[in-house]
């Protein structure tokens, strides 16, 4: 069952490009959607076997971060339905600049889409840090014709620096990926496998030098793929210029994976006791990060790049809680859930908001309150729990993270955390609520009743955050403990 | 053994002081065809390896991919988008080339001071694996086609596998033939984004690529509000 998780997405994408008819593509992609939710709610109840000789397993980590995958893709998926219906066929006129343009025929769409899920799930569960490396390369591969869907050139510049950017930093990881097998290659008693479990439990055999070599690599490039600032510069581009799903999918679902992937080796690390060398690593690049993002946040104009940047500054939240270590892991993985529903939700929404008045920039959204109220008020919850307002999730996860600070006496750390923090509430408020209040000065399209489709997956997703401020329930905060003990928090 | 291995080091020394001296977008693409065969042998030349199926699987699939696969697949990107074949570099050849065998007598002089790890056939094979590498993000970053930088990630990528292949244990069959895929399909789709890039713009100049950032487009609003 574990390799049918990567298998069945996987075989779906193949069967894509048989199917010639439209609907039954779609089909598809939710039946594969569902099948793949399916599986991965029965992992919760009944763990599934490792597959591959211990190389496929899910762990409790890889569980979270599976599941955050499976969920999103399956709120993209229903929202892609609509989506894909709205879009015209041949050329059109590009809102922007003017120009000509066509879509990617969408087969390739939805074909790439499966195989993205295929891979981020191989990312999910694999043990091998080997496997894992080639995962990661694969989500690029697969993710990167999703971001070329609209073909004109703003979109192909975003592709051609995410795919470069990306491959390189990737590669370094390769790098750290052959300085750690060097370091498992104990020359007394004969090298190990690079499968997680037995580098923590052999971790006394480990070179040093090689082992702390091996994890700058990694970090760097697993970062890169992460959005940590500043090796960040690929993102707002490639979520600003790709299909708003698409986005949702690489900020809520992908870049998780990419934290999965450096999360492994700190695990590795902590067994080694090097746990602090990392730890303050993560706390630099976690600062760096939601300092860079807080920059470009308060004059942002152009609301997709608003989220991007949002991005940027929870991926260094989420590195800042895991280098405070303690609660701050706990907190950094129960914020990565809240982050990837909510921004999830905020880019679908932003989705409507860009089809309704086919424009990106926010100086010239007004009043989507009144033009499309179920749009704007998902509009303003989004922006109340991704700034970490009460009573959503990501305030008790960012609360958490703060208390590690303490707990750890950094205080001028916790200063930093909370004078960013309000800052990017600040900045955001200002450009969100100009958005959604006032009249609409301009009406390009007549606002007719929003389509269920595309505003169900988002409002679903923005309840589950609020619940999960409330109220945790039991199983996910044990799955959740069981996690952060793994990676060596309390 | 010993003579072989060396000989493969000078091999890819000499290859990536070419590509760093030279401006043709052919030839380029050429020498990295004859950098990708020499390390398609090297799984087999080097001790650890030797004959065994895997290695030899591993160094044909190598040789395949590197030395005949990837050049035909960039001699079709330059041929379909038509561009001036010359590289267009920030930095000189000259130049280049002096950074080249500077970089190459440090990390040598570097592989003697540091316990880098040392293959039992050859005492260069760590130092050139890094030279490599370097000469790769060397040419991403200073050459200007979207067409070289694909050639500098196929040369960091070569430098990485030059050191995957020099240290003593060998990773899973399932991992390097995982790797060698992604390679492959990355190159294949960057070959696609070259055609594109160039139909879309009649150029492959990357640093022509700048349309997206973000205090550009605040330039631009304000003067739309003015």
């Amino acid at each position: 069952m574990t390799l049918a998780l990567v298998l069945i997405p996987a075989l779906a994408a193949l069967l894509c490009f048989l199917i010639r008819r439209d609907d039954l593509r779609r089909g598809l992609l939710i039946a594969a959607a569902c099948a793949h939710f399916g599986m991965t709610t029965a992992s919760w109840v009944n763990k599934p076997a490792a597959a591959l000789g211990g190389w496929l397993a899910v762990d409790a980590g890889g569980l979270i971060f599976l599941s955050i995958t499976s969920l999103l893709f399956l709120a993209s998926a229903i929202y892609a339905i609509g989506y894909l219906k709205r879009e015209p066929h041949g050329k059109r006129k590009d809102f922007e600049e003017g120009v000509l343009f066509t879509n990617a025929p969408e087969a390739v769409f939805t074909a790439c889409l499966l195989f993205f899920l295929a891979t981020m799930t191989l990312v999910t569960i694999s043990q091998h840090f080997g496997l894992l490396w080639v995962g990661v390369e694969a989500t690029t591969l697969a993710s990167a014709p999703l971001i070329y869907f609209h073909r004109h050139d703003r979109s192909l510049e975003a592709t051609w620096k995410y795919l470069l950017l990306c491959s390189v930093g990737i590669a370094l990881a390769l790098l750290g990926n052959f300085f750690l097998t060097q370091a498992a290659s104990d020359p007394g008693a004969g090298p190990l496998s690079l499968v997680v479990s037995d580098l923590v439990t052999h971790a006394d055999r480990l070179d040093v030098p090689w082992l702390k070599a091996a994890f700058v690599l990694l970090l760097i490039g697993y970062g890169t793929k992460m959005g940590l600032a500043p090796m960040h510069t690929w993102l707002p581009d490639a979520h600003s210029e790709s299909p708003s799903l698409v986005s949702a999918l690489l900020s809520g679902a992908l870049l998780n994976c990419a934290f999965l992937g450096v999360l492994r080796i700190q695990q590795v690390l902590n067994a080694a006791g090097l746990g602090a060398f990392g730890r303050e690593a993560f706390v630099a690049f976690g600062l760096v990060s939601m300092a860079v993002a807080a920059i470009f946040i308060v004059a942002q104009t152009d609301f997709k790049r608003l989220l991007a940047y949002s991005s940027v500054e929870h991926m260094g939240i989420l590195a800042l809680g895991v280098g405070l270590g303690g609660d701050g892991i706990f907190g950094a993985v129960f914020h990565a859930v809240n982050h990837s529903l909510t921004k999830a939700m905020l880019f679908l929404v932003a989705g409507n908001i860009l089809a309704l008045y086919a424009t990106k920039s926010t100086a010239r959204v007004k009043g989507v309150l009144r033009l499309a109220p179920a749009s704007g008020v998902l509009w303003i919850a989004g922006f109340l729990s991704i700034t970490g307002v009460p009573p959503f999730g990501t305030f008790v996860s960012e609360l958490i993270i703060l208390k590690a600070a303490f707990d750890k006496g950094s205080t001028a750390v916790a200063m930093t955390y909370l004078f960013l923090l309000s800052t990017i509430f600040a900045g955001m408020a200002a450009i969100v609520i100009r958005m959604a209040q006032g009249e609409a000065s301009e009406r390009p399209k007549p606002a007719g009743r929003e389509p269920l489709l595309a505003l169900l997956p988002a409002a679903a997703l923005g309840t589950l955050v609020l619940v999960l401020g409330l109220y945790l329930p039991p199983f996910v905060n044990s799955a959740l403990h069981e996690a952060a003990t793994m990676l060596g928090g309390s | 053994m010993n003579i072989s291995v060396d000989t493969i080091m000078l091999l890819l020394i000499l290859t990536n002081l070419a590509l760093l001296g030279s401006g043709q977008l052919g030839f380029c693409i050429r020498v990295v065809s004859v950098q990708g065969i020499a390390l398609g042998l090297l799984p087999v030349l080097l001790g650890s390896g030797g004959w065994s199926i895997h290695a030899v699987i591993l160094a044909v699939s190598a040789l395949a991919l590197k030395g005949v696969v990837f050049p035909w697949l960039l001699f079709a990107a330059l041929r379909a988008s038509d561009v001036r074949r010359e590289t267009d570099p920030f930095v000189g050849y000259t130049l280049s080339i002096i950074f080249g065998v500077a970089a190459l007598a440090l990390f040598i002089w570097l592989g003697r001071r540091l316990a880098l790890p040392l293959s039992a056939d050859s005492r260069l094979t760590a130092p050139v694996a890094f030279f490599t590498i370097l000469v790769g993000f060397f040419l991403i970053v200073t050459r200007k086609k979207a067409l070289t930088q694909v050639l500098g990630y196929l040369v960091l990528e070569n430098g990485i596998y030059t050191f995957g292949a020099t240290i003593s244990t060998q990773q899973p069959w399932l991992v390097e033939m995982g790797i060698l895929l992604d390679v492959f399909v990355a190159v294949f789709i960057m070959g696609i984004m070259i055609f594109h890039i160039s139909r879309e713009f009649n150029h492959i100049d990357t640093h022509r690529l700048a349309r997206l950032r973000d205090w550009d487009e605040v330039e631009d609003s304000e003067e739309q509000d003015q």
